[in-house]
């Protein structure tokens, strides 16, 4: 194992210990908790977008729409089972007992009313078992990456073809998702998401329950990226970012393996997805817009590429950093004639930053530590 | 006793005997305090009087000017003058009546036959439309009346559209029909449509009236049959799941109901059975059993009746509006495809500029649809100085043209130029710019949609019939397309800039040992792009709002109508345009109700195309290909 790796996951494993300690004594809030859970799952993400794009050079516009994927499918489930619950404890109250049709129907009502109909679609067939819909965070957004990544790689697209194509179908399924009729209450999406069924447990222990998880899924993600990138695989596929048509002429099969790594980082993404929503509350399809994804290959490249502790590293920082000057808590700067109120420039400045970093540093924060 | 006697005489008198002045003295408490519901016999006699004068009478009385004297006399006030009924003036004071609103309504009505053979052109148009608006069987007579007196296509056509719905006589009716012949205006259909109302009836035996048509069982589905009988009161009602559950309730003894536990109800065939126990209990009355339902079913028949008991007219209104139907498809086939075209225009417009930067020069701008963004807030800069719309916008065009072209230039030299090695880069960075940009200008310009007036000129629609009709600023924008296109060949083709352009874009290491200096021609070429796409910016935002997220909307498309198309060429990007914007309008056709889907099904089709066309519609090849 690499030197990087270890230390990667010797820090990951003490910032766990410290955050666990705070929050156990009290110094830091349930939300702050959250976000910084929500950060851990946003760098699983990066860590699948660096795979993809520094180490096998597919620059996707279209992984935060998999992470989405992966939110929704959980999403399903969360609301799904306390829905139930909470019918089935409205229902009673009743001098008959309920039946199944009659739980359903108040399901049905309770999730669907806010677009005017009660009929629960058969996206939602899965929805009521918790091991279905776990398989279905892994397969619909695997099935789907494998299917557009055969259809662009068997017919040749690559370079900046492939990142508009991608950036393309995300926009087609998040304007499909708009829609009411997808069945995944259009652009309402999914709210009360934070509430784990059958768990009495206050927020502030599943906030730190889910945050432990999403620590564990980046440690997992780092691991297998790691393992992926430091074998012969690896060199395969930084082979293929570097010359494609050589590696095809040395009789590899490049699209296989480029189909291999979009679909893995595909699903990576979509795991961290279903880590983060239940943090967040609340999905929706203005959340796998390809903007989404575009930044996310913003904090991959301002990280580093090509490193996965850059990756890790980029997505934290620039995450952390935006919330905070959005937040509104960054102090304003006042020039005398105008004040810099961050609300408003900090786009403007991570903009720049971008630029600059893409022309002057091209291998990012990460690089700094070389 | 004796006045009443002589007000009986005066009523049974026939109308046309009287004078206004009698009519309004005969009726005078109903005229001095009129209601909706009492005035109707009024207004009837006054308009049916016969007297020269009664059109004027009535008309003041709308107005509130007509006026009684001290002395009960009715006198027509006009400013301070007063004036008897038959115009003569007289002196003295009178006190206006005051008919409410609702009154005043049924004057107007009952106005309408005077002011058809009025002589002034504009009130007997306005009388038309009324009737148009609200048309009446009593309205016939006047119009047959008017007619008489003078010739009036614009009448005859109103004549016959009442014929054809209120004439007695189903001869006249269906010739009315027929007289329209090709005629597919809205009015006509919605003469037409009233005629082929039906009802949907049950009956035990044949059906009774003009049937448009027996409906099998099969069609209503059993439950719907079923209902359409309890309705008609042919059959009881079934058992609903409600009354079954209020039922089984009701009868609830000791947690249990016949016998059966409360807790084991909880599915619906255990509250059937149950159910079925209290009715052979004889605790419930017995529910219509499934073969009861068949039985009912079978012995009923059901159909559509129409309202119109007339076989002969309906069968002529069928006729008249089968084929209005086929004439009215294919005028909105005509329509569509105007619609797709000026789609098209819309997005070969957005395009164009990406035609050159992504096309020839193969850089990825993302900041592409910020510039055009840059276009559109310069026209509404442009506005806020001058004042004249005309004006602003022969301002607005060449002055987006050079914002834009500078901030291009600017783009070009300071990032894009240090990335022509790394285009997956210039991606990212042009990105940046974009966000920048868009943050930028929701600084300045703040996050609300600013308006980008058109001119008047613009602003009407160009209409060809009721169906087909096109705005002219989306004329504009298909002539703006055309200009476009004719102004890219003329410069790529026949300057010593297009050649340069080609010369670098094709060998740069050859291009520069000629003495062509490539990082000139980059810059120009870019700087050129991106111009075309703030004048573009100026033109869409004559009809979407003005915001920062306005490139967003069109980067996608406009990448994809250049991808499509085939990279490195107009015509491919003509042909990209076209099916993209003929595709959507297509699909949004098929599914009227849901714009969102179109673009769906659009990229997806995209996706597919691309796997059989890689390189586009019109694929470069040789050594203009690149790569």
């Amino acid at each position: 194992m690499r030197r990087s790796t270890v230390i990667f996951i010797a820090a990951l494993a003490v910032f766990v210990a410290v955050i666990t300690v705070m929050a156990g004594a009290g110094m830091i809030s349930t939300s702050f908790v959250k976000t910084l859970g929500m950060t851990l799952c946003l760098c699983l993400a990066a860590v699948a977008m660096d795979l993809v794009w520094g180490y096998a050079g597919i620059l996707s516009l279209g992984h935060m729409a998999f992470f989405a994927l992966g939110g929704y499918m959980i999403g399903m489930w969360l609301m799904y089972a306390r829905t139930e619950a909470i019918v089935i404890e409205a229902l009673s109250g009743q001098p008959l007992p309920a039946t199944p049709e009659e739980i359903r129907q108040g399901i049905g009502n309770q999730i669907f009313g806010v677009i005017g109909t009660s009929d629960i679609p058969w996206v939602w067939g899965f929805a009521h078992s918790l091991p279905l819909q776990l398989l279905l965070v892994v397969l619909v957004p695997g099935v789907l990456a494998g299917l557009f990544a055969w259809l662009a790689f068997r017919s040749r697209v690559t370079g900046v073809y492939l990142s508009i194509l991608t950036q393309a179908g995300t926009l087609a399924l998040a304007l499909h998702l708009f829609q009411n009729d997808s069945g995944l209450r259009g652009n309402n999406g999914l709210s009360g998401l934070q509430n784990l069924p059958g768990v009495s447990a206050s927020q502030d222990a599943t906030s730190l329950w889910l945050f432990w998880a999403s620590a564990l899924a980046l440690a997992a993600g780092y691991l297998l990226a790691a393992w992926v990138v430091g074998g012969k695989f690896g060199s395969v596929i930084r082979a293929i970012r570097d010359d494609e048509q050589r590696v095809r002429f040395l009789g590899y099969p490049v699209e296989g393996f480029k189909l291999f790594v979009f679909t893995l980082t595909a699903v990576i993404a979509a795991i961290a997805g279903a880590l983060y929503y239940p943090q967040a509350g609340i999905i929706n399809p203005a959340e796998m817009m390809p903007i989404a994804s575009i930044y996310l290959a913003v904090w991959v490249a301002i990280g580093g590429r090509g490193r996965l502790y850059g990756a890790v590293i980029g997505a934290a920082v620039v995450s952390l950093l935006s919330s905070w000057f959005t937040g509104g808590r960054a102090p304003s700067i006042p020039l005398g004639f105008y004040t810099i109120d961050w609300v408003d420039w900090w786009q403007v400045l991570l903009g720049l930053v971008f630029v600059l970093v893409t022309l002057l540093a091209p291998r990012g924060i990460g690089g700094l530590f070389k | 006793m004796m006045r009443f006697l002589l007000l009986a005489l005066v009523l049974a008198l026939p109308a046309h005997a009287q004078d206004a002045a009698a009519v309004l003295d005969t009726y005078r408490d109903q005229v001095e305090r009129p209601s909706r519901t009492t005035i109707a016999p009024v207004i009837e006699a006054l308009a049916t009087s016969g007297d020269p004068a009664a059109a004027t009478v009535l008309a003041a009385w709308a107005d509130r000017r007509l006026a009684v004297m001290d002395d009960g006399t009715f006198v027509i006030m006009d400013g301070d003058a007063l004036s008897d009924l038959a115009g003569q003036p007289v002196e003295g004071e009178a006190q206006p009546l005051r008919p409410n609103a609702g009154v005043r309504g049924l004057i107007a009505s009952a106005l309408v036959p005077f002011q058809l053979t009025d002589p002034d052109p504009a009130a007997r148009g306005a009388a038309r439309d009324a009737i148009a608006r609200n048309p009446a069987p009593e309205h016939l007579p006047a119009i047959r009346g008017a007619l008489a007196r003078a010739a009036d296509p614009s009448l005859s056509r109103l004549e016959r559209l009442l014929t054809l719905r209120f004439d007695p006589d189903p001869a006249a009716r269906v010739a009315a029909i027929e007289s329209f012949g090709a005629d597919q205006s809205m009015d006509l259909r919605a003469a037409l449509n009233p005629l082929l109302a039906t009802t949907r009836v049950a009956t035990l035996g044949p059906p009774e009236g003009n049937v448009a048509r027996e409906i099998p069982v099969s069609e209503l589905g059993r439950e719907g049959a079923y209902d359409l009988l309890v309705s008609a009161g042919l059959a009881p009602a079934r058992l609903t799941r409600d009354a079954a559950q209020a039922a089984l309730v009701a009868n609830i003894a000791d947690g249990q109901v016949a016998g059966i536990a409360v807790a084991s109800l909880n599915t619906q065939a255990a509250r059937d059975d149950a159910y079925s126990a209290l009715e052979a209990a004889g605790t419930v009355p017995p529910a219509a059993t499934e073969d009861e339902v068949d039985a009912a079913l079978d012995s009923a028949t059901f159909a559509d009746v129409y309202a119109e008991p007339n076989a002969d007219v309906t069968d002529a209104a069928r006729a008249a509006l089968n084929g209005i139907a086929t004439r009215v498809g294919a005028m909105q086939a005509a329509d569509l495809a105007l619609d797709a075209l000026s789609l098209a225009s819309i997005y070969f417009l957005a395009a164009i500029g990406l035609a050159i930067t992504f096309g020839v020069m193969r850089v990825i701008n993302m900041a592409h649809g910020e510039f055009i963004m840059m276009g559109a807030y310069t026209g509404y800069a442009v506005q806020q100085v001058v004042p004249d719309y005309t004006l602003s916008l022969v301002v607005a065009l060449p002055l987006a043209f050079l914002v834009t072209f500078a901030a291009g230039v600017a783009l070009e030299r300071l990032v894009i130029r240090h990335l022509y090695k790394r285009p997956l880069e210039t991606l990212l960075a042009t990105f940046g710019v974009s966000i920048m940009l868009q943050q930028l200008a929701k600084n300045i310009f703040g996050t609300q949609a600013r308006p980008l007036t058109a001119p008047d000129w613009l602003s009407g629609s160009l209409v060809i019939n009721d169906l087909v009709q096109v705005s002219m600023i989306r004329v504009a924008i298909f002539v703006l397309a055309l200009l476009f296109l004719g102004l890219y060949l003329f410069i790529m083709r026949r300057t010593r800039l297009g050649l340069e352009v080609r010369a670098v874009q094709q060998n740069p290491t050859m291009a520069a040992s000629m003495g062509i200096s490539p990082g000139r021609i980059n810059m120009l070429a870019f700087g050129l792009g991106s111009g075309i796409a703030g004048i573009a910016g100026v033109a869409i935002g004559l009809f979407a709002q003005v915001t920062s997220e306005l490139g967003q909307q069109y980067i996608v498309q406009s990448f994809m109508t250049v991808v499509v198309g085939g990279v490195g060429s107009i015509f491919g990007t003509l042909a990209g345009a076209a099916l993209i914007g003929f595709l959507q309008k297509g699909i949004e056709w098929l599914n009227p109700s849901n714009t969102l889907a179109a673009q769906t099904y659009m990229i997806l089709f995209i996706i597919i195309f691309i796997q059989f066309r890689p390189r586009g519609i019109i694929a470069l090849k040789g050594r203009a290909a690149g790569d």
